[in-house]
């Protein structure tokens, strides 16, 4: 076994981990490598599960069905269905032939003790039916390609080769015979990393079966996040009740004051500087105020805050948003903190004299695209911008790319999924 | 000629100093409220003859004030309607002017209440039936443009922005200290350079050109 756990030892290709690699790493070197007879083996096995689990399901399933009526036939059944279970676990046993990276078990340990509590838990989890639509396929399909390609690979040849030597028409068909023979490796090889490709995307586990914790760490970071807007549109609501329409009444009283005041007086000139004071505190405010809750978002919705954002940026911005409707509250909100961010970046770092923005909604994925001029060399790991960005959008399951080649230009997109309603 | 004015603000000390500005010029606040039902209310019992609203208001304290009005004026056409707010915005504006056509309507920041003896004339332009805009809605209008044979000079805005306040030729002139034959060139010159018919009509002008501006 170790020799199977361990080939790159012994033929030189130490970095490649699966067969499709050697193969095309080194298409010659790799005929002398052990990867065609790990491919072969997988293969043979293969076709050996395959019949042999055709052979059970036919069994389980007829007797299941013939004896339903009685309680024998669903607990056959039932067996049936659980059948994928050790079939993957012995898949995903072959499967490190050709893939050395293996695929972790997917399974939840059982809620609770006794078989009862292991057979709930089985069949509440996706993983499980992953493991028998596998089954499914492996049987109605991949044992059955698994048979061709082998065939292909030697019984053609030798039918090939064993044609009467005393024909003289036969010698073509032996030369065809020996080239077949010599692709076998070949075609072997691309056939198992097909097939062991298509293993793993169905029986790899997914994020939370990887790691429970990791559903709840995204919970609690939106959480965290929802605390966050609760709490700036509690400190913007009480802006916009206070200060801010103390400011515009204070402004309206020097306003009535200099009116009735005589017309030769030495107050004119101080009440005027102090009106023009109280009239850029307001802006002060009002440009932090649209920081912290943009009122324009919850009542037009993303395309108008967005078109105002362009309006107010420094930079001429053209914009292309082909968005209908209204998208989800919290989808609009990360839209619309991910879009100025990126802007915000522009204007910091990029030198740009004209950006771009792209909004598509498409089938389940709303896309912003930020594209500027600049100078590029936007680094990701190094900006708490970009990074903050990166974590807002993570929250909703969307993501950031960034592409900031030094010299410009830089291109952000970010994507949240987002099905239409 | 001193108007009925309906005035909703959610904001005590705001409302009563509207109040005190509005009848300083003469003017008869005939309800002052100070949510958007009591306004649509108000309003119905008692034809004012303009309303001037916050946008913001109870009872769900989101464009509530500014949907109230834009209802009340397909009751009641011609209902002159001055909008007040913390902030402008074009999306807002848009919604305004959409309603008959943009006749007797205004937008204005709050910022603008300080400027008394200004913000009285915007409310008698109103009134009588003429659109003014705040000059912070124009100048993000025209952010939008960047077709550089129609950027328009920073004076040629400045003109733009007072015109879509409702100003005369004469008052532009006046608050920009040049000759009325200046503001006409600079106004000829907007106007070409926005490809527009020039009209006299001070209200359809502004109409004209926001009409362009939004296109």
């Amino acid at each position: 076994m170790l020799t199977y756990r361990d080939p790159v030892r012994h033929d030189g290709e130490r970095r490649s981990r699966t067969a499709w690699q050697a193969l095309a790493r080194q298409p010659v070197g790799f005929l002398a490598s052990a990867w065609p007879w790990r491919a072969l083996l997988y293969l043979t096995s293969g076709l050996l599960v395959g019949a042999l689990t055709i052979c059970l399901l036919v069994v389980a399933v007829t007797v299941g069905l013939l004896t339903a009526v009685v309680l024998v036939g669903v607990v056959l059944l039932l067996v049936t269905a659980l059948m994928g279970l050790p079939f993957a676990r012995l898949e995903r046993w072959r499967l490190r032939l050709v893939d050395l990276d293996g695929i972790p078990h997917p399974h939840r340990p059982p809620v609770g003790l006794g078989p009862r509590a292991w057979l709930r838990t089985r069949l509440t989890e996706p993983a499980t039916w992953r493991e028998f639509t596998l089954m499914v396929i492996s049987v109605t399909a991949l044992c059955w390609v698994d048979a061709a390609v082998l065939g292909l690979a030697f019984v053609v040849p030798a039918l090939c080769v064993s044609a009467p030597v005393d024909d003289p028409a036969a010698w073509p068909w032996a030369v065809l015979g020996g080239l077949l023979l010599l692709a076998a490796p070949y075609s072997l090889t691309a056939w198992a990393g097909a097939r062991a490709a298509l293993c793993r995307i169905v029986l790899a586990p997914r994020g939370v079966e990887i790691d429970p914790h990791l559903k709840e760490i995204s919970e609690s970071r939106a959480r965290l996040l929802d605390a966050f807007e609760t709490e700036r549109a509690r400190i913007e609501r009480d802006l916009h009740d206070g200060a801010q329409q103390r400011l515009v009444s204070l402004s309206g009283t020097l306003g009535l004051i200099r009116l009735d005041l005589p017309e030769p007086s030495t107050l004119h000139r101080p009440l005027a500087a102090a009106q023009e004071q109280v009239g850029l505190a307001l802006a002060d405010l009002r440009h932090l105020v649209r920081g912290l809750n943009p009122q324009v978002l919850t009542d037009n919705g993303l395309v108008a805050a967005l078109e105002d954002e362009a309006s107010r940026f420094p930079v001429p911005v053209s914009l292309d948003l082909r968005l209908t409707g209204r998208l989800p509250q919290p989808v609009e909100a990360a839209a619309y903190y991910a879009v100025t961010e990126a802007l915000a970046n522009v204007a910091k770092h990029s030198r740009a004299t004209q950006v771009e923005l792209v909004g598509r909604h498409h089938a389940d994925l709303l896309s912003l695209a930020v594209r500027d001029n600049g100078v590029g060399g936007a680094d990701v790991s190094g900006g708490t911008g970009l990074t903050g960005l990166a974590d807002r959008l993570a929250v909703l399951d969307g993501r950031l790319r960034v592409s900031s080649p030094p010299g410009g230009p830089t291109l952000v997109l970010m994507e949240i999924p987002c099905p239409f309603e | 000629m001193p108007l009925r004015v309906t005035l909703a603000e959610d904001s005590a000390l705001l409302r009563e100093g509207l109040v005190s500005i509005l009848g300083r010029f003469g003017h008869n606040i005939v309800d002052a409220v100070a949510d958007a039902d009591s306004l649509t209310e108000a309003v119905q019992a008692r034809r004012p003859d303009l309303i001037i609203t916050d946008v913001r208001m109870p009872p769900g304290n989101a464009n509530d004030g500014l949907r109230a009005a834009v209802r009340l004026r397909q009751h009641l056409p011609r209902l002159p309607v001055l909008v007040l707010s913390q902030y402008v915005d074009q999306s807002y504006a848009a919604q305004l002017l959409d309603s008959d056509d943009g006749v007797g309507v205004g937008y204005l920041l709050k910022d603008r209440v300080g400027a008394v003896a200004e913000f009285n004339a915007a409310v008698e332009q109103v009134a009588a039936g003429a659109t003014v805009i705040d000059p912070e809605v124009v100048r993000q209008l025209m952010r939008r443009r960047s077709d550089p044979r129609r950027r328009l000079t920073a004076r040629e805005l400045e003109v733009l922005a007072l015109m879509a306040q409702g100003r005369s030729n004469d008052m532009i002139g006046r608050q920009l200290y040049v000759t009325d034959a200046a503001v006409n060139k600079h106004i000829g010159n907007i106007f070409s350079k926005l490809a527009l018919p020039v009209t006299t009509d001070g209200h359809r002008r502004v109409l004209a050109v926001l009409a362009y501006l939004r296109r």
